[in-house]
């Protein structure tokens, strides 16, 4: 699972770009862009960037990709493969994108940007459950231990659709 | 963005009140955007830009919204979006407006808003004083002082100038005195539509929403690593707005004749009192000034035209050589002196100048001023001028009912 590692640990953009641009840690008041508008990209887009995925395209220093505000989250969705239909439905309901989706198989969390809502939980149609939440305390080899059984009072839904 | 299609004819000179005269100027600068919420005595402003839409002389959009908050809300999306905002409120208005004016400041919309002065409650009332420009005091806007209809139809053509100037791009308040201006039909000698329009000019687009070419986050959140640099750059371009406020004013003179300063008076050059002063109580203190020259006594007036940013350095020259200074408040001082006490104290207090500095609070919620009022006032100070110290306090109401009140003794 070497794909879901490298995209769900930490998807951060500026992947392999090298700005030209002042660091906005380094600029004074007199430097920063008026009224903190941020831009999300460096220089003027050509539209063709909605056909790059995320980790590909060259975001500017000042996109919200580039924050880290996984420490929000008291409370963390972990992703169980095995269970895992890729029906999309998280991918879909999460507010933040931070369900990583490629080719419409399901490749991990973004953790840096998760909030820990628990959307993609309720969302999850599978019995049992292929996101589950656990506390930011426990290891997610280790909540993969203790993933509950079947419950056979309820329907299963664990065909994978097309 | 675009020039209204429709032009209107107007006359050489049109009578109106202030909230026509505003009206007309917004029509005029073809603002794309007007989100407002009536509250007396401002909605005949929006009343009238909404008939000017009806009548299909605005192309613009008009939105009426459900609150103040969501009126400055919508401008300032709006605004974010790419397009001229503006929008009109008084008092209570303007109180539940006040958290999205420090939105539209720190995000550095220019968005022009036509403040008419109300008192705030409690106890209600409709009418006016200054407490709501008060109330936005340090929201970051610029603003500035009508007496008239007519400046204020001058100056709401000005604002937007100012604001959407680039080394500015900061909102505007234009205030006019509730009733006194804002429903008290006078000539005003407007431009020609082609004529303000040329004037105000296209909306220039800064890093707007709605430029798709190079996406941007309005509105986003700093903490303690950046608030400050913002907040010490919107101050900066505040400071720096006084020399295209009179730029603009100078372009507008060229246009109309009409000459504004950052700082009008009338006969202070050799005045011995001079009182400082705002909104109509600055006409009713030059005929009073007018009365009390006759008897050969040296008295002068002073109106902060821009009230915001603060004016020390024209304050201290223009302030210089009185002997005592009478800062008129009109908003309930809250356990202090009134804010033009503040600043004029502000100004002198590094410069040589020593005048008798005192502060009169009066005219509260409309409580009405006249020449009599102004030249007891002025007598007054003219006194204490006589007598070489105050009368025994720094602030002391005028006009109300019952005991004395001063305040901050100075006897001991």
């Amino acid at each position: 699972m070497a794909k879901e590692k490298d995209l769900s640990t930490r998807v951060v953009p500026s992947l392999g770009g090298v700005s030209t641009e002042k660091s906005i840690w380094d600029m004074g008041w007199d430097e920063l862009v008026q009224g903190a508008a941020c831009f999300s990209f460096e220089k003027e887009i050509d539209h063709t960037v909605v056909n790059t995925q995320p980790e590909n395209r060259q975001y500017a220093e000042t996109n919200s990709m580039n924050k880290y505000v996984g420490d929000w989250r008291i409370i963390k969705p972990v992703w169980n493969v095995d269970l895992c239909i890729d029906c999309q439905n998280c991918w879909l309901y999460c507010p933040d994108t931070s369900i990583i989706s490629r080719d419409k198989e399901m490749v991990g969390i973004d953790y840096d940007h998760c909030k820990g809502c628990g959307i993609c939980v309720q969302v999850c149609p599978t019995n049992p459950k292929s996101l589950l939440m656990f506390s930011e305390t426990v290891k997610n080899e280790e909540a993969l231990t203790q993933w509950p059984s079947k419950d056979k009072s309820l329907p299963d839904n664990n065909e994978k659709g097309e | 963005m675009y020039k209204n299609k429709r032009t209107m004819e107007l006359k050489k000179v049109e009578v109106w009140d202030g909230n026509l005269a505003n009206s007309h100027a917004l029509r005029q600068a073809s603002v794309d955007v007007v989100a407002a919420y009536p509250i007396t005595p401002s909605t005949g402003t929006v009343e009238g830009y909404a008939n000017h839409h009806a009548n299909g002389y605005v192309d613009g959009e008009f939105v009426m919204v459900e609150s103040e908050h969501a009126a400055m809300s919508g401008c300032i999306g709006a605004s974010a979006a790419g397009a001229r905002a503006a929008t009109a409120t008084s008092s209570q208005g303007l109180a539940l407006m006040i958290e999205t004016l420090y939105q539209a400041s720190g995000m550095r919309m220019p968005i022009v808003l036509c403040m008419i002065n109300r008192a705030l409650a409690a106890p209600l009332n409709v009418n006016g004083d200054h407490s709501d420009m008060y109330l936005a005091n340090q929201s970051g806007w610029i603003s500035m002082d009508a007496c008239t209809p007519e400046e204020s139809y001058d100056l709401v053509l000005c604002a937007f100038r100012i604001a959407e100037h680039k080394s500015v791009r900061l909102p505007v308040i234009v205030n006019q005195d509730g009733f006194l201006t804002s429903h008290k039909a006078q000539n005003v000698r407007p431009l020609s539509d082609e004529q303000a329009y040329n004037f105000v000019g296209d909306y220039q687009e800064v890093n707007s929403l709605l430029n798709f070419d190079k996406p941007v986050t309005h509105g986003v959140q700093t903490e303690s690593d950046w608030h400050f640099e913002h907040k010490a750059k919107q101050h900066n371009a505040m400071m720096g707005s006084v020399k295209i406020i009179e730029e603009v004013f100078e372009e507008y003179a060229k246009l109309s004749g009409r000459k504004y300063n950052l700082i009008e008076s009338y006969l202070v050059e050799d005045a011995d009192v001079v009182l400082v002063c705002l909104g109509t109580t600055y006409q009713t203190a030059q005929m009073a000034a007018d009365k009390l020259r006759a008897e050969g006594k040296k008295v002068g007036v002073v109106l902060p035209r821009v009230f915001r940013p603060t004016q020390l350095d024209t304050f201290a020259k223009l302030l210089k050589n009185a002997k005592a200074v009478v800062c008129m408040d009109r908003s309930a001082p809250g356990g202090q002196t009134g804010l033009i006490y503040n600043d004029v104290a502000a100004a002198l207090f590094n410069t040589s100048a020593r005048p008798l500095l005192s502060n009169v609070i009066y005219g509260l919620g409309g409580r009405d001023i006249n020449i009599e009022n102004l030249k007891g006032i002025f007598n007054h100070a003219l006194e204490e001028v006589a007598n070489g110290k105050l009368d025994g306090s720094i602030q002391r109401f005028v006009g109300v009912r019952g005991p004395e009140l001063k305040y901050y003794n100075v006897e001991a």
